[in-house]
C-alpha cells in the first residue's frame, strides 16, 4: 500500500445519499480477475446520463468525491474502491459510510472522511458553484482546508492513520505476531470444524 | 462480580490472538469461505508477496455468483465467468483448499452450504468476501462480510485485525401472524432503523418472535443485517440450533457433542449485559411487506400504498424517495396490490433454503403461473435440490409453469445469464432492490417466498393473508 499524507485538489459533488457499491461498480464488471482498470466502470450506469456529475469535463481527474450519507453502503465487493481509485479518487468525504466500504478504504489507501453534515452541504454547494475549488486534506494534522478561510477537524483510527501515513501492509503486521497466532491455535478447542475431509468428491449421479 | 457480557463480548474475548493498547485486536478466524468472485485478486497477492494459506483446513470455497442455473453439461456462454471459475479451481488446487464444484451435490450459495453441512457452529468466527455472511450469525457465531484484503489477510494469517463493534439489541415481542413470515420481520426491522442504523454496530436479534423463529428463518433475519448497515447480527442458540445441528456432517459427536452442548449454552447476553443501543418492535403489528423503492429500508405493509416523497421529514430523504419513485416507475398513493409484475424470482441466500421452497409450493400446489409473468425457482444448494425433487416439490413448480433451476446466486445480483430487462418489474425474494441489481434498469420488489408465489399467480401483489 502507498502511504498517504495529503490530498489537495477539487472535488466532486456527488449530492446523493446511500450510494451503494453496485452502483459504484456494477457485477457484471466483477467478473475480471484484475486489480486494477476498473476505473472506466464506475458509476456505469449512471455514466449513461451525459449530465452525470462525473461526465462534466470540469470535474474530470479531481482526487475528492463528495457524498451525502451512507456512501458505499451494500456490497462488501473492494472492487468499488478499486474503481475509485482508478478514476483518480484519494480521498471521499461524506457524513457517513457502509462500514465493510470504509474498511476496505483503509486496506486500500483511500482516505475516508466523515465530517458534519452541514460541512458536507457546505462543501457540496461549494464544489457545485466552483468546480476547480480547491480542499487540502492533511492526514498528519487531520483537517480539511479551503485555503486559510475554512477548516475542519476530523476522527480517524489512529491505528489505521499510522498505516496510511506509513504505508504499512497490514499482513506484514499481524505476521510479526506469528508466535502468538501459533500458541492461540495450539490452545483452541478441538471440538471445532474443520474442512479437512471436505474435499473428497461428491459428484452429482445425472 | 465479574461486568454481565453480550454474547458477542463472549465470543470476541475467546478469539483474541494478541490485545495492545491503540490498535485493534487481533481475533482468529474459525471459519473462511470463499467463492470465485472477491477471491482471485488475494490469491494473487499471496503470489506475489510469497505467502502460503495458513489454515486451507479451516478453509471451504465454492462456486456460486456467477454460475449458469441452466444446464450445466453444455458450455459456459460467458467466457468471464468461465475464467473465474477456472481461476478458483487453479487456485484451490494450488493452495490445497477444499473445493465444492459445480458438479459437487454439496455446491451452493456459501451462506446455505456451511449452515446446512454442520459446519456454521454457535460461538465461532465466520468470514467470507461476501456481504451476507451475516447469515451465519442464526447459529450464535460472530460472522461478518470482508473485502479482498482482508481475504487475503485471512488467508495468509487465520486472523483479523478488528476494532470491537458497538452492540445493539433489537427485540421482537409478541406473535406473528398468518401469512407474516422472517423476510417481513427483517424488512419491517430494516424500515425502522433506516439503511445505516446498524453501521458500527453488531445486532443481537431477542425476543419471542425470534424464538419461536425456526433455524432457516433465523437464518433470512440474520442474512439481512448488512441492509441495516451491521456488519453482523446474531441469535443466542437454544435447543433449535442444537437439533439443527445434531447429526450433521461436520457436527461434532459422542462426548464432543456432549461438551459442546454445554459451552454452547453459555452464549447467551447475561442479565444485566448493556447494549449500545436497543431497540424493540411488536411483532404482533407485522404485515407482509413489499419494498417500493431501492433501498431495503423503503418498504410498507402488502395493505398499504406507494408513499408520497412529500411525506418525507427531510429534504434528503424526499429526494432520495422522488428519485426511487422515478426508477422504480411508481406513482404516489398506487395500492401496493395494484402494482404488475412481469417477473417472479424465488431463490437467494436469503429465501432460498428448503422451508422457502416449502412454503412457496403450498401457495403454488394446482395453481398456474399469469400468463403476462416469467417465474422461476433457484435452490439455494444441490442439497436444497435434491430435497426438494424428494419431496416431488419440483413437480409442483413445474406444472405450474415456474422454470426450476440449477444451485446458485442468480439473479439476486445477476452476474450470471438470469437477469432483468430494463423496466421489468421483479417480484423476488432477495435481498437488495438497489438500481440495477437484477439487471440495468430492472425494478426490484423484495418479498417473501409466500408473497412472491402468490403474486406470480395473480400477476400482482397480493395480500397472502388473505389466500392462506
Amino acid at each position: 500500500m502507498k502511504a498517504v499524507k495529503q490530498v489537495r485538489g477539487n472535488a466532486i459533488p456527488l449530492n446523493r445519499a446511500d450510494v451503494d457499491t453496485d452502483q459504484i461498480i456494477p457485477k457484471q464488471f466483477l467478473k475480471r480477475i484484475e486489480r486494477t482498470g476498473y476505473g472506466e466502470f464506475a458509476f456505469f450506469d449512471w455514466r449513461k446520463d451525459d449530465d452525470f456529475i462525473t461526465n462534466r469535463i470540469q470535474y474530470k481527474d479531481a482526487p475528492i468525491m463528495l457524498a451525502q450519507q451512507n456512501f458505499g453502503c451494500g456490497s462488501s465487493r473492494e472492487h468499488a474502491v478499486w474503481a475509485l481509485e482508478d478514476m483518480g479518487v484519494e480521498a471521499v468525504i461524506a457524513p457517513s459510510f457502509g462500514d465493510i466500504f470504509r474498511n476496505n478504504c483503509s486496506k486500500v489507501g483511500l482516505l475516508t472522511i466523515q465530517l458534519d453534515q452541514d460541512d458536507v452541504d457546505y462543501l457540496m454547494s461549494r464544489a457545485e458553484e466552483l468546480p476547480e475549488g480547491e480542499i487540502v486534506i492533511n492526514l498528519e494534522n487531520q483537517t480539511v482546508m479551503i485555503g486559510s478561510e475554512w477548516s475542519r477537524q476530523f476522527k480517524i483510527d489512529e491505528f489505521v492513520k499510522h498505516r496510511l501515513l506509513n504505508g504499512l501492509d497490514d499482513i506484514g503486521i499481524t505476521l510479526a505476531n506469528e508466535q502468538k497466532i501459533s500458541s492461540f491455535e495450539e490452545i483452541r478447542s478441538s471440538f471445532l470444524p474443520s474442512t479437512d475431509q471436505a474435499g473428497q468428491d461428491n459428484l452429482k449421479i445425472n | 462480580m465479574t461486568q454481565p457480557q453480550t454474547i458477542v463480548d463472549k465470543i470476541w474475548e475467546q478469539h483474541v490472538v494478541h490485545a495492545e493498547q491503540g490498535k485493534p485486536d487481533l481475533l482468529y478466524i474459525d471459519l473462511h469461505l470463499v467463492h470465485e468472485v472477491t477471491s482471485p485478486q488475494a490469491f494473487d497477492g499471496l503470489r506475489m508477496t510469497n505467502r502460503s494459506v495458513r489454515r486451507p483446513d479451516l478453509t471451504l470455497a465454492t462456486v456460486d455468483h456467477n454460475v449458469p442455473t441452466t444446464d450445466r453439461t453444455l458450455p459456459n456462454p460467458d467466457p468471464l465467468s468461465t475464467q473465474q471459475i477456472e481461476v478458483l479451481r487453479t487456485n484451490c488446487k494450488d493452495f490445497d483448499i477444499p473445493l465444492w464444484d459445480i458438479f459437487d451435490l454439496r455446491q451452493g450459495i456459501v451462506h446455505i452450504i456451511s449452515p446446512e453441512h454442520g459446519l456454521t457452529q454457535p460461538g465461532m468466527t465466520i468470514v467470507c468476501g461476501d456481504s451476507h455472511t451475516s447469515t451465519h450469525g442464526a447459529f450464535g457465531a460472530l460472522a461478518f462480510g470482508i473485502g479482498t484484503s482482508e481475504v487475503e489477510h485471512v488467508l495468509a494469517t487465520q486472523t483479523l485485525p478488528q476494532s470491537r463493534p458497538k452492540t445493539m439489541s433489537v427485540e421482537v415481542t409478541g406473535e406473528l401472524g398468518v401469512g407474516v413470515t422472517a423476510k417481513d420481520v427483517i424488512l419491517a426491522i430494516i424500515q425502522r432503523t433506516g439503511v445505516d442504523g446498524g453501521v458500527g454496530h453488531v445486532i443481537e436479534y431477542r425476543g419471542d418472535v425470534i424464538r419461536n423463529l425456526s433455524m432457516e428463518e433465523r437464518m433470512t433475519v440474520c442474512n439481512m443485517t448488512i441492509e441495516g448497515g451491521a456488519r453482523a447480527g446474531l441469535i443466542a442458540p437454544d435447543e433449535k440450533t442444537f437439533e439443527y445441528l445434531h447429526g450433521k456432517e461436520f457436527s461434532p459427536s459422542g462426548l464432543d457433542w456432549d461438551q459442546q452442548i454445554e459451552n454452547w449454552g453459555k452464549l447467551v447476553s447475561d442479565e444485566g449485559a448493556v447494549f449500545d443501543q436497543s431497540i424493540v418492535l411488536d411483532g404482533n403489528n407485522i404485515a407482509p411487506h413489499v419494498t417500493w423503492g431501492t433501498t431495503p429500508a423503503q418498504s410498507v405493509p402488502v395493505s398499504d400504498v406507494v408513499p408520497n416523497p412529500d411525506d418525507a421529514t427531510t429534504a434528503s430523504s424526499r429526494e432520495t424517495a422522488q428519485r426511487a419513485l422515478k426508477y422504480m416507475g411508481l406513482e404516489a398513493g398506487t395500492a401496493i396490490t395494484d402494482i404488475g409484475i412481469d417477473r417472479v424470482f424465488i431463490g437467494s441466500c436469503t429465501n432460498g433454503r428448503i422451508e422457502d421452497l416449502r412454503r412457496a409450493a403450498t401457495i403454488i400446489e394446482g395453481q398456474k403461473v399469469s400468463s403476462s409473468v416469467s417465474a422461476m425457482i433457484v435452490p439455494g444448494s444441490g442439497k436444497v435440490k435434491q430435497q426438494a425433487e424428494e419431496e416431488g416439490l419440483d413437480l409442483i413448480f413445474k406444472d405450474a409453469g415456474f422454470e426450476w433451476r440449477e444451485p446458485g446466486c442468480s439473479m439476486c445480483l445477476g452476474m450470471n445469464p438470469d437477469i432483468l430487462l430494463p423496466q421489468e418489474r421483479c417480484a423476488s425474494t432477495s435481498n437488495r432492490n438497489f438500481e440495477g441489481r437484477q439487471g440495468a434498469g430492472g425494478r426490484t420488489h423484495l418479498v417473501s417466498p409466500e408473497m412472491a408465489a402468490a403474486a406470480a399467480i395473480a400477476g400482482n401483489f397480493v395480500d397472502v393473508r388473505e389466500i392462506i
